[in-house]
């Protein structure tokens, strides 16, 4: 009997899965635990695997299809077994790789174009034998140093193969498209209109998680006005030693991460999440704070563990690794799971004060502005100041104005006092 | 720059050599009454007296090993084989005492000594006397491997082999003994075991040829030139120690790469060589790397059977098209 490998659900949020790699062919031995495909889902790149032993009899689904959970994605079994029944029983059920997810309403049209089996003398098609993209190694690390996929190139080698020109001529073919710098001057050969680019997986959760989140928790918003004179000088100081000592330097932001964590351990009723079916709010005796990080097409959100427990060069070496891997697109699941509290800065971008959505399941987000000179009064007189804002948003339903009111002036305090940070 | 034949350039090397260090003789069939097979060693008899360029029987084992004590004992021995075919019945010397006894004796002996001889295919010569042995002698730790293409580089890769202090085999080629080159008439000239030398440069693929396959490299690139494209070529020289960051920065800047070699196929130079370039740019490249070797049986006889085994200008033209993508 023919056994079908169906979309499995790799992640508790995950409605479809996107195929981005087969890693066995057709008539290939299979065996149960083998890795029979990657899949793209909603957080990360996953493997599927076999639960039986067998040969891949067919790969149904093409690299690039977008599936819903069930649908099928190969056949597997003896070697000669006719499929075709169980192929029919899918396409009648409307669950296989070509039909519209139906537990979804947003399926783009573009999705399903993707998804078709007909074969079609289109690009996608004509470096793709057996669901897999050929491309020269020197082809995928362009694309990937371009931001392309290869999905998208026509391969003009060997079998279609990809090859440094294809994606040369794309190369320059965007560059038309999308000038590096931005100019006042409108390209003349450029037609008016627009480009559809496929929703990914990371988009559509990002849209999904932060429009509940807006929808369910009632935000408000706190800001304070923090001086940071101190602890400009407090991290120069710590650089110089640790420049010597190590080569690396701690930023603003560890030290902000430290603060956050000492701040949480003391006002534990920020610290919180809401767990309405449960009926309970979950109160934490540790600080895991997640860091929004942005990366290519989105932005992922890695968690430091334990950031009460470590120092803030621990802190600052974590997140350099994590935002590092994060960007490689490295990250396991594991790794941005879990958070208790998030930070979001957006003061490299000159960016003074923002307000952030919160990360649900956490009751708040720290928004982090920029570093300001001001003219401050002191003793009666004008003197330079540096003052930086934060904006805590909080979910109204767990954390009430009082209780983040007193953690955001427990904040400035361990901020203005930063040696505070390192005992 | 003197222009010279090869054979001169080799002569001029050892003559400056052997001028320079009375520790240095040479050793081989016919080297000496006979002036050498090819003409090598001419007026060197006369030069240093039979004391230092001595005539041996056929017996490669036995001189080989003679050379070997020789050199263990003080002396620095070049020991000539009429052909590198002829050096098999001696090879236990070669791969057992001189590329092995240094290591294995924590470094109390060290054979200064340099094996030479024309390789390779040389004509209607049949499959025993046809064998090049560079890949060979290149798998054991221990030995230095030299193969030359035109008279500057065997004039000063030769003083710098004599002058190692580890065993050498220098390969030349009965084919290329009469070629002309410029050399240079520099005051010591010696060029440094283990460099490679770009001989021509270009984007559009990178050629790599030792030996005789140099030239073929060569024409390939002229041809290519006649297409519009600038390959780069490149002689390795010394097998080994290879230079691998010369090639490595050429197909990192052509991202594709042919190699030439004239010995038969499997466990080649270019074996090593195409796994080196997968293994250290395997990012940078456009196209699987290609080579062009002899084909994979004994060498044939007739005339036209051994034009159609050995690699030609336009074998290496068209895997270099291949690799470019433009057949």
């Amino acid at each position: 009997m023919p056994i079908a490998i169906e979309m499995p659900k790799l992640t508790d949020t995950m409605e479809e899965g996107i195929l981005v790699e087969w890693s066995v062919e057709e008539g290939d031995k299979v065996s149960a635990g083998d890795v029979i495909a990657l899949v793209e889902t909603d957080k990360a790149t996953m493997d599927v695997e076999a639960y039986d032993d067998g040969v891949l009899l067919k790969k149904v689904a093409n690299t690039g299809d977008a599936l819903p959970l069930g649908g099928l994605i190969a056949v597997l079994g003896d070697a000669g077994e006719d499929i075709a029944e169980l192929l029919k029983e899918y396409q009648s059920n409307g669950v296989d790789s070509s039909s519209t997810p139906d537990s979804s309403n947003e399926a783009p049209p573009a999705v399903v174009q993707a998804a078709t089996h007909q074969p079609a003398a289109s690009p996608q098609e004509s470096s793709s034998t057996n669901g897999r993209t050929k491309a020269s190694p020197l082809a995928k690390r362009m694309a990937t140093d371009h931001g392309l996929k290869l999905v998208d190139v026509m391969g003009s080698g060997p079998s279609g193969r990809i090859i440094k020109r294809d994606i040369q001529a794309e190369i320059d073919r965007t560059h038309v498209l999308k000038p590096s710098l931005p100019s006042p001057q409108v390209p003349v050969s450029a037609e008016r209109g627009y480009e559809s680019i496929r929703i990914s997986s990371m988009r559509k959760t990002i849209a999904r998680r932060l429009a509940e989140s807006k929808d369910t928790s009632p935000h408000f918003y706190l800001n304070a006005d923090v001086d940071v004179g101190a602890l400009i000088a407090q991290r120069q100081t710590v650089n110089e030693y640790l420049e010597k000592s190590s080569g690396f330097k701690v930023s603003f932001n560890d030290f902000i991460t430290k603060a956050c964590a000492s701040g949480l351990i003391m006002h534990p009723d920020v610290n919180v999440t809401y767990a309405s079916e449960d009926g309970v709010i979950h109160r934490y005796n540790y600080v895991d704070v997640g860091i929004a990080v942005a990366i290519d097409d989105g932005l992922v959100t890695p968690v430091v563990r334990d950031a009460h427990l470590k120092s803030v060069s621990t802190i600052g070496l974590e997140i350099q690794a994590l935002a590092t891997r994060a960007r490689d697109k490295q990250l396991d699941l594991s790794e941005m799971e879990g958070s208790t509290f998030t930070t979001s800065n957006l003061g490299m971008f000159g960016i003074e004060s923002f307000t952030a959505i919160i990360n649900p399941p956490n009751a708040c987000i720290l928004a982090i502005g920029s570093i300001r000179d001001v003219p401050v009064v002191e003793d009666g007189a004008v003197v330079a100041g540096k003052r930086m804002k934060l904006t805590l948003s909080c979910d109204h339903r767990v954390v009430d104005g009082a209780v983040g009111a007193r953690f955001m002036s427990t904040l400035k305090e361990l901020l203005e006092n930063p040696v505070s940070l390192l005992l | 720059m003197a222009e010279l034949q090869l054979r001169e350039a080799i002569r001029a090397a050892m003559v400056e050599e052997m001028d320079r260090d009375e520790d240095i003789f040479l050793m081989g069939e016919e080297v000496a009454e006979y002036n050498g097979a090819y003409k090598v060693s001419e007026g060197m008899r006369e030069r240093y007296g039979e004391r230092r360029v001595i005539d041996t029987p056929i017996s490669e084992n036995g001189f080989a090993g003679l050379g070997l004590g020789a050199a263990m004992n003080g002396l620095r021995p070049i020991i000539e084989f009429m052909t590198w075919n002829f050096a098999f019945v001696a090879i236990d010397q070669i791969i057992n005492n001189a590329a092995k006894i240094r290591y294995m004796s924590g470094g109390q002996f060290s054979f200064p000594i340099v094996f030479r001889g024309p390789n390779g295919a040389a004509g209607q010569l049949a499959a025993t006397h046809n064998t090049s042995v560079e890949a060979l002698y290149s798998c054991f730790p221990g030995l230095k491997v030299i193969s030359i293409s035109n008279p500057d580089d065997a004039k000063g890769l030769l003083k710098s082999a004599i002058r190692d202090d580890d065993p050498v085999v220098f390969l030349e080629s009965e084919f290329m003994y009469g070629m002309r080159g410029e050399v240079s008439e520099a005051e010591d000239y010696t060029i440094p075991i283990g460099k490679a030398r770009i001989a021509r440069e270009g984007d559009a693929v990178t050629i790599i040829g030792h030996n005789k396959s140099y030239w073929r490299a060569l024409e390939a690139a002229d041809m290519l030139a006649k297409d519009g494209y600038a390959a780069e070529v490149i002689d390795p020289r010394t097998i080994r120690p290879f230079d691998w960051d010369t090639v490595i920065h050429s197909v990192k800047k052509t991202n594709r790469c042919v190699i030439v070699d004239e010995s038969n196929p499997f466990a080649s130079v270019a074996s090593e060589v195409a796994f080196q370039i997968q293994a250290r740019a395997f990012d940078d490249l456009d196209a699987p790397v290609h080579r062009v070797t002899a084909k994979d049986t004994p060498a044939p006889y007739a005339k036209s059977l051994i034009e159609y085994y050995m690699p030609s200008a336009e074998d290496v033209y068209h895997a270099c098209r291949q690799v470019m993508y433009l057949n």
